[in-house]
């Protein structure tokens, strides 16, 4: 075991070394460069000249490349321009709320998928079945940055405007404009209530994978002789499928939630910008507009690499997990 | 062949001659029956409704001219496949049937595939023929005052936007890009990823690593980070948006036809092929290629529903296609404006989006079932 996972960590090397490289050249070899966000008008080209110098951009591309690597490796990801500080600052602001939102409506879409999918193989071919397997269709088409919006428009703006619901969810941001002045429980009711959207958004467009994933799962457990037996014990069917089907049903999932989390962050970028959550997935979208090199490249490659860890991590839970598989 | 039976079938050919589509719908085969007689009711209420436009459009800018082609052609079409279908000649069962009539035969009898495949015709034909079917032109602006933010009315189906344009003609010329996008991205990609993935495992080797990493790598960026970071970088332009589209999406076809490819070589065929002394070219495209082609297929079909996603997403950002050229997400986007205001803004070009990548997705759902021969009934 422990030769795997050495084995499965080494093999991530070269992988995190191609995103870096990938990441640089995208970026670099495109036209325009950072000074364009200093350039104002009257400015000679003397001016732009030593900018270009003082920022290391007057190297040939391959140097470049090898002095930010070898940058990178000591831990320095170079200086956000539009932010003025470190980019390592920058990131250690934003990445929080965005690993909360993204752990949320993994949980939310995982929660949600196990149970709709057991259900479905538990009563396969019922009415329930096939309208619940219409439903999630539904929801998988679904551009999450739309789904956000409709989430809006019912459960925020109608709830609030037209309907005059008692509960109706905030739009915008992580916390309200009074939060400081909240006592403890309000504010932690106020947190919950700024990510109920933003997470929906998320884990609604993921539950309909998960669930038909844990279908088709559960549906080859179900069949197994020893449920067989659990059931001719004479133990209810809740017993059978909670505590003996669902623990072997539940390992092929977990290579899900590899496979789910860049789809994850593709989505933030959405959701971060249509709900005003401050996380990376709307900082990188802003840096690019401004060409703030550093910053793009630097959330480029965290958010490439989480998605490496994260599969390694699944790799790992798995051969851990499931007691058929040997690496050895 | 009793004479009782062609009765029937003269009987047939008139109902064939006034509604094509019909007799098959009658007699139990509904997803060709509605599919024909759509298309050529459709294409007949374009004929008679919008003469004026269809006259006009003899002659008339590129894509009036190929609407115009496409009308007739399915008028043509719809109408002689009916008829040769209701008077065919009887070509008796089990002879000659390849393994692509037992797929066709199985996807026909799952219903909600067929009703997906039917939107996507419908979808197609309705994108083509746009220039004749849209109410107005979608750069067309009402009155700034009076008209703009107006609800569903008859005048305007869908309502007006912020420019006091015609949501329902721009959503009709939305289709077009979502589309089209949609499917020349994806036709780059399949054909990369397949020849790609058909070499990476023929070869083996040092070629394999070299590719199948690269693979890695591609597929570890959030597909969307990795798209906007190039776009918003490098500028947006149709062709910028279809080629990075294309170029990121290859590696899911490649892992998927390699690990077809090395099952597949391992087989007697195969080997039989390498005995007979042929290139590894010819093994690749004439032997390879054809035989992993099913899960191809059903990616390919399943990429464009993501696709169209994707380019709705970027047009969002306001990274696609660039306004006034209508794009469905760019429509979206206006519509986040005034939300409260104008909810029909946002809500009918997302629900077209839906509908859309539903469609797909239930076709791509369809085609797996029925091209492994593993899970037909």
């Amino acid at each position: 075991m422990t030769r795997y996972i050495i084995r499965r960590l080494l093999s991530a090397i070269p992988l995190v070394l191609g995103i870096a490289t990938i990441v640089f050249f995208a970026v670099n070899l495109a036209p325009g460069d950072p000074t364009l966000y200093f350039l104002s008008p009257g400015m000679t080209q003397d001016v732009i000249e030593q900018m270009r110098i003082n920022f290391g951009l007057d190297q040939p591309v391959h140097v470049r490349y090898l002095r930010w690597l070898g940058a990178m490796l000591t831990g320095d990801f170079g200086h956000s321009i539009s932010h003025s500080r470190p980019v390592l600052e920058v990131l250690v602001d934003f990445l929080p709320n965005t690993l909360i939102l993204s752990a949320c409506a993994l949980f939310v879409a995982f929660l949600f998928g196990i149970i709709i999918g057991t259900i479905q193989a538990v009563r396969q071919y019922s009415i329930m079945d096939s309208a619940m397997s219409v439903v999630l269709l539904f929801f998988y088409s679904m551009p999450s940055f739309w789904l956000a919006l409709m989430l809006i428009l019912t459960l925020s703006l109608f709830a609030r405007n037209v309907w005059d619901l008692p509960i109706w969810f905030p739009a915008s941001g992580i916390v309200s404009v009074d939060y400081d002045f909240l006592t403890f429980g309000e504010k932690v009711r106020d947190r919950v209530m700024h990510l109920v959207l933003p997470t929906l958004s998320l884990a609604l467009v993921l539950t309909a994978g998960i669930a038909r994933y844990m279908r088709g799962s559960m549906l080859e457990v179900i069949r197994q002789d020893y449920v067989r037996t659990a059931k001719a014990k004479g133990l209810s069917e809740a017993v059978v499928v909670f505590k003996h089907a669902l623990r072997n049903a539940l390992i092929p999932v977990i290579t899900l939630v590899g496979l789910y989390i860049p789809v994850l962050f593709s989505g933030t970028i959405f959701i971060e910008t249509i709900f005003a959550w401050p996380g990376m997935g709307r900082t990188i979208y802003d840096a690019i507009f401004i060409r703030d090199y550093p910053l793009v490249m630097a959330g480029t490659f965290f958010f490439a690499s989480m998605v490496v860890v994260a599969n390694l991590i699944a790799d790992v839970l798995y051969a851990v997990i499931d007691p058929r598989i040997r690496y050895e | 062949m009793s004479d009782g039976f062609l009765v029937a079938r003269r009987r047939w050919r008139v109902v064939s001659a006034a509604l094509p589509g019909l007799p098959q719908l009658l007699t139990g085969r509904w997803g060709t029956g509605w599919t024909v007689l759509l298309t050529w009711l459709g294409c007949l209420w374009v004929l008679t409704a919008r003469y004026e436009r269809v006259i006009g459009a003899l002659g008339g800018a590129w894509d009036q001219s190929l609407a115009l082609v496409t009308l007739v052609v399915s008028l043509i079409v719809a109408w002689t496949w009916s008829w040769r279908d209701v008077s065919g000649s009887d070509r008796p069962l089990g002879i000659g049937v390849s393994q692509w009539d037992l797929a066709a035969r199985a996807f026909s009898k799952n219903h909600t595939a067929v009703a997906g495949l039917i939107v996507i015709i419908a979808l197609y034909l309705v994108a083509l023929l746009t220039p004749l079917l849209a109410p107005y032109d979608p750069a067309f602006q009402g009155n700034l005052i009076t008209e703009r933010y107006v609800g569903l009315s008859t005048v305007h189906p869908l309502g007006t936007d912020n420019y006091a344009r015609d949501v329902l003609s721009r959503l009709l010329y939305g289709a077009r890009i979502s589309l089209a996008i949609g499917f020349v991205a994806v036709s780059i990609s399949v054909t990369i990823g397949t020849l790609l993935g058909a070499v990476a495992g023929f070869m083996g080797g040092i070629v394999d690593g070299l590719i199948m990493r690269f693979v890695d790598i591609v597929i570890s960026f959030p597909r969307l980070v990795l798209l906007i970071t190039i776009i918003g970088l490098f500028g947006s332009s149709i062709f910028m948006i279809v080629a990075v589209l294309g170029l990121t999406l290859w590696p899911g076809t490649a892992r998927i036809v390699r690990g077809e490819v090395l099952s597949l070589r391992e087989r007697e065929f195969i080997q039989a092929a390498t005995v007979l002394g042929y290139s590894k070219r010819r093994i690749i495209l004439r032997h390879l290629i054809p035989n992993a082609l099913g899960p191809v297929i059903v990616a390919a079909t399943l990429g464009i529903g993501n696709t169209i996603v994707l380019e709705a997403g970027l047009s969002f950002l306001g990274l696609g296609v660039q306004p006034p050229t209508p794009s469905w997400g760019t429509m979206v986007a206006v519509g986040r404006d005034d939300l409260l205001g104008a909810w029909w803004l946002s809500t009918f070009p997302g629900l077209a989006i839906v509908f859309t990548v539903l469609a797909f997705n239930l076709v791509g759902d369809g085609l797996r079932d029925a091209l492994d021969p593993r899970l037909r009934t």
